[in-house]
């Protein structure tokens, strides 16, 4: 690490999180301005034209890479035409023990009085739930589902390689010719679609601006800068910013900052989730790289700080503030900016190389919150990669994580994608699958599945609350056999999805006609070709996920209920459905039996695994191909992020022995705990489902230090990736931790405030977990090495 | 080079306990994704019984002299569950503890498989070779990423030959690359027969010293370097693991010893340096067992680098850790 990257990390790390208010004081005072004048995406490109046109300009010592979102790092805006905070919301943002954002009370006296005024009753958040039935609502509150876009626009995007080859005049040209093309004669849309067009254009322009304030505050810095090696540092980065991204980059340093202007406009535009990742950047900097080394221009080290500097400038980037629900089904400053690395390229080559390994080397020196890195490991992709990204796995940092590069592409194919377009996609936010560049694969929340099997034992009635909630399906006592009560927990499931998808039908139209993303629009294939918004079925692929979480904590209820209730026909099934509503008061034997003496899942145990693929495919029976509102299709995933603590504290005790609000299986991973076989087991019991119809499973294993030590554990760590690939295994994480070490972080957080640990598709510092987290990790099976 | 001199000894068949002669085995656990006892993934099978007695041993288990099944008080909510599930009544509870008298009771496992908390564990059980070729099929597709497959280990394999052969043939039948872990002290005639359905022998060399040998694991040494030496004419891998462990074999004398031997076996095998560690504590306090060599502490990674840099200057290729 040079000392100009050890300051800039300092400064990053030491920065604390604070909000900014001034995004949410242009943005009104443009809309207040421009309101009721223009096309909704003209009004948004205007608003966001003014933004970065008066927005503070940040260029801080020892950078290379410049830009920032806020007005200066780790200040994080806030988005009110989406969801706007109350006093009370940033007071406990201000106030809150983890994940807190400091908020000057001047501020928030402010925003009460300029801000909030204006958007009252005006905002995404508000027109959502005063559509949606109280139907949805109540199940909502009662935790079966959440609601991604209730606090953060539609995400999870990474980019192909497009902006490297071509500059927003390029791409300005490309709308112009699209503008012209529209027929008035015959296409009954083409008002909207001259008017979406526009505002890509204003959004182009925008963001060419912003890159020349940023010049020109390097010009001037450079003027006055006395050091003569800092003043050619500051001209060359005002060269860069005239440069980029209003044309292609020519080289390296060119192509990092194409992409962080890029990345900046787009997370400033609006807070889509998993903010903006790069996709696959070895590959697409790969050609600078070379070229730098071939003329000469550059060094493996100056790559590497350049490289180091982007890093940091993710890192300086907090998820924008989430509060209720929304930040407890993903409480971090993680914003979910995966970088994928190795992969396939469009033709099907491997697409590591000696940048592979500079990434890796840079993730592992910086350890920092984010960007994440993963490796995108495929059949062809040569063995050192994966070695190489083993080596910073044993750090125990949590990252890399590994991604099934084939099977990818199978994901995408089987939703039908080119195989091109599947090639050059991957994997963004934790695990989602998409195709780069082309696709808006939107994540509408989070589903809970064991949720289900409670409404489907007491007759769709809440445990927790007594409340009605879920279909009538009968009382349990009735269910002459295991697969009536199967069959009771597939009726929830059905009129759980249909009330999440019908939901979500209403909320994509209301996304589309009030908060249209036109710069987003510009940077994904066939926006332009189609004159449609990003959010309105523009791009070439529109994907709706819903993300199932608790698949092992329901299977592992349903093969105790079928062990016990109906196999041993130990336990009556009224019994059971009592002892569940009174959290096994007085029944410890009972719980300790359903949940020692029970096939579950994790272990290769056909009994539980047939389950595991039956509910499975009950899960994609409910969800997988129906149509969504943009000309896509629904698909699912198995995810949590930490929705699985959410989730586990909305629902009463289930019959695998889970006490009422403890966390429910996080990903596609065995319940806490449940795996005692040892990880081979683990991997051939989730290979038994077919992942290649799913949009990603995410499977956390963790292994005590001891598993690691030498070269040729390394090897044998490589080889059971290996091997979980070639069974068709979409993903898998590492926690390489002990209990012991997990505890003294509890008991002293301060001098453990660097340990990351893998929390569901990202690292997070530990001690900045909730507890129900840190208790959920803690529980994970380690496996030893024997 | 000449082979090493080793004076003719008689040793006794009867010092070798054969558990049992029937192609059904006696384990104490079976580990799937075992990474340190052979090249690849491995699933390695822990055979009850040993003749040797090591004052380090780490896997007590094995004892043939342990009960059939070990309560936990810890663990046990004391519910009663196992008592009223034992068909003989041997499982009882006595002043709040639960005893299984041996003279009644049969070794179904009834009592362990009921127990809601697994406070009650069985220390060993019986498996016929179908069933431990379905085990070891599980984990096929990791044996073949890296040359991985099955261990016999222990315990002593040899403890129990007829179940160990026959299992080596199976094994060997299904295409598994098999290795067995063994002290050496058995009869060359087993370990011949057992070395032409072996692809590696794991081959543990305590101590070169006859008495102190002797005083170390119970045991003459001169059978187990015999058969070290007639193995090592063998077509067959082999890795010497030499236990290292502090106050025992750790002197210079020592790995001198142990280098020069090694060095003059008809090949010069790599040499695998297990470092003593106490990991095993706590299997014997749950064993009930007094924890052996109190007072001896792992030895540290200087004394580690020291000791695989002796017995390197024999020319030998030294790797630490399994």
């Amino acid at each position: 690490m040079t000392p100009r990257i050890e300051r800039l990390r300092a400064r990053s790390l030491e920065t604390p999180v604070s909000l900014s208010i001034e995004r949410a004081l242009l943005v009104t005072d443009a809309a207040r301005r421009h309101g009721g004048r223009y096309s909704t995406p003209v009004l948004r490109a205007l608003i966001f034209r003014d933004l970065l046109a008066e927005k503070t300009i940040f260029l801080g010592e020892d950078e290379l890479i410049v830009g920032e979102r806020g007005p200066a790092p780790k200040a994080v805006p806030t988005f009110p035409e989406w969801t706007c905070h109350s006093p009370e919301d940033l007071r406990v943002l201000d106030s809150r023990p983890r994940t807190a954002y400091r908020v000057a009370p001047e501020d928030i006296a402010r925003y009460a009085t300029e801000v909030i005024p204006f958007w009252e009753g005006r905002t995404v958040r508000e027109r959502i739930f005063a559509e949606l039935t109280p139907e949805w609502r109540a199940a909502y509150d009662a935790g079966v589902f959440t609601e991604f876009l209730e606090q953060r626009a539609p995400g999870h995007t990474a980019l192909d390689g497009l902006i490297y080859r071509r500059g927003l005049r390029d791409l300005q040209a490309e709308i112009a010719a699209s503008l012209a093309a529209l027929d008035d004669l015959t296409d009954p849309e083409v008002r909207d679609r001259a008017e979406q067009l526009r505002a890509m254009d204003i959004a182009c322009e925008a963001v060419i601006a912003f890159a020349g304030r940023h010049a020109a505050r390097a010009e001037e810095q450079a003027a006055r800068q006395p050091d003569p090696v800092r003043r050619a540092e500051l001209r060359r980065i005002a060269a860069v910013c005239r440069r980029v991204p209003a044309h292609p980059p020519r080289d390296f340093w060119e192509a990092l900052q194409a992409y962080w202007f890029v990345h900046l406009a787009v997370i400033t535009e609006l807070n889509g989730w998993d903010a903006m990742s790069p996709g696959h950047l070895d590959q697409h900097l790969q050609p600078f790289y070379d070229q730098g080394l071939r003329e000469g221009s550059l060094t493996r080290e100056q790559a590497k700080e350049l490289l180091a500097c982007f890093w940091i400038k993710v890192n300086n980037h907090p998820a924008p503030p989430k509060v209720g629900v929304t930040a407890k089904e993903s409480g971090t400053y993680n914003d979910f900016t995966q970088v994928n690395l190795g992969g396939l390229t469009p033709d099907g080559g491997s697409g590591a190389s000696a940048l592979t390994e500079l990434i890796l080397e840079v993730a592992s020196e910086l350890r920092l919150l984010q960007p994440q890195p993963s490796l995108h490991l495929s059949r062809i992709t040569p063995e050192r990669y994966l070695l190489a990204a083993c080596r910073v796995i044993r750090e125990g940092n949590g990252w890399p994580s590994v991604f099934n590069a084939d099977l990818v592409v199978q994901e995408l194919l089987a939703a039908g994608k080119s195989l091109e377009d599947a090639r050059e996609g991957g994997t963004s936010g934790c695990i989602e699958t998409g195709a780069f560049g082309k696709e808006a694969y939107i994540l509408t929340g989070y589903l809970n599945v064991p949720k289900l099997l409670e409404f489907a034992l007491n007759d769709g009635c809440d445990l927790r609350t007594g409340n009605p909630i879920g279909l009538r399906t009968g009382k349990a006592e009735t269910f002459p056999g295991f697969d009536r009560l199967y069959g009771a927990f597939e009726a929830q499931l059905r009129w759980a999805v249909d009330l999440k998808v019908g939901g979500s039908h209403r909320i994509e139209r209301i996304v589309a006609r009030t908060c249209p993303a036109p710069f987003l629009s510009v940077l994904i294939r066939d926006c332009i070709a189609r004159g449609r918004d990003y959010t309105d079925g523009g791009p070439r692929y529109n994907t709706s996920f819903i993300a199932c979480v608790g698949i092992g904590t329901t299977v592992d209820a349903l093969s105790a209920i079928r062990t016990h209730v109906f196999e041993k026909a130990a336990l009556p099934l009224p019994r059971l459905v009592q002892a569940l509503a009174r959290d096994f008061a007085g029944e410890e034997p009972l719980r300790l039996t359903l949940r020692n003496r029970t096939p579950r899942y994790g272990n290769d145990d056909e009994r539980a695994d047939r389950l595991l693929e039956r509910v499975y495919g009950s899960l994609l029976r409910a969800i997988d191909g129906r149509p969504n509102t943009r000309g896509g299709r629904w698909h699912l995933n198995l995810l949590s992020t930490t929705c699985h603590v959410y989730f586990g504290r909305m629902l009463a005790a289930s019959a695998d022995g889970r006490h009422a609000g403890e966390p429910v299986s996080d990903g596609a991973s065995p319940a806490p705990g449940a795996d005692r076989a040892g990880p081979t087991a683990v991997l051939r019991s989730l290979a038994r489902i077919d992942q290649s119809r799913s949009g990603g499973t995410l499977l956390n294993l963790r292994f005590l230090p001891d598993f690691l030590k030498s070269e040729r554990d390394l090897a044998k760590l490589a080889q059971l990736i290996r091997t979980y690939f070639r069974l068709h295994g979409h993903h898998v994480q590492f926690n390489i931790v002990d209990d012991a070490t997990l505890r003294r972080a509890q008991e002293h957080p301060r001098e453990y405030r660097d340990l990351l640990v893998r929390v569901a598709g990202y690292s997070d510092f530990f001690v900045d977990l909730d507890p129900g987290i840190q208790e959920e990790i803690i529980r994970r099976t380690a496996h030893r090495g024997g | 080079m000449p082979a090493p001199q080793i004076p003719d000894s008689p040793y006794s068949l009867g010092t070798i306990r054969r558990a049992e002669s029937s192609p059904t085995g006696l384990v104490f656990n079976i580990m799937r994704c075992a990474i340190h006892d052979g090249p690849g993934i491995r699933t390695t099978v822990f055979f009850k019984g040993c003749p040797l007695t090591c004052l380090w041993c780490h896997n007590p288990e094995h004892r043939l002299d342990l009960p059939a099944i070990l309560w936990d008080a810890g663990r046990c909510i004391g519910c009663g569950t196992c008592v009223a599930s034992c068909p003989t009544g041997a499982c009882r509870r006595k002043e709040g503890e639960i005893g299984i008298d041996p003279s009644c009771c049969r070794r179904c496992g009834r009592c362990a498989e009921v127990c809601p908390t697994e406070a009650l564990e069985r220390l060993s059980r019986r498996i016929e070779i179908e069933e431990l070729l379905a085990i070891l099929e599980r984990d096929r597709p990791f044996f073949e990423e890296g040359g991985g497959g099955v261990t016999f280990s222990g315990g002593e394999p040899f403890a129990q030959p007829a179940f160990l052969l026959a299992a080596l043939d199976a094994c060997g039948a299904r295409g598994f690359h098999r290795a067995v872990d063994t002290s050496g002290y058995t009869e060359p005639a087993l370990l011949a027969a057992a070395a032409g359905m072996t692809e590696l022998f794991l081959f543990d060399l305590k101590l070169i010293d006859p008495a102190r040998h002797r005083r170390a694991v119970g045991v003459d040494n001169r059978l187990i370097l015999r058969n070290l030496v007639s193995l090592a004419e063998k077509q067959v891998d082999l890795i010497v693991r030499i236990p290292l462990i502090p106050g025992v074999n750790d002197g210079a004398d020592d790995l001198a010893a142990a280098g020069a031997f090694i060095a003059r076996l008809p090949r010069r095998p790599p040499v695998d340096l297990l470092p003593y560690h106490r990991a095993a504590d706590g299997k014997y306090r749950s064993l009930k067992l007094p924890v052996p060599l109190p007072n001896t502490e792992a030895p540290c990674p200087e004394a580690v680098e020291e000791a695989a840099r002796r017995l390197s200057a024999y020319g030998l290729e030294v790797r630490i850790g399994g």
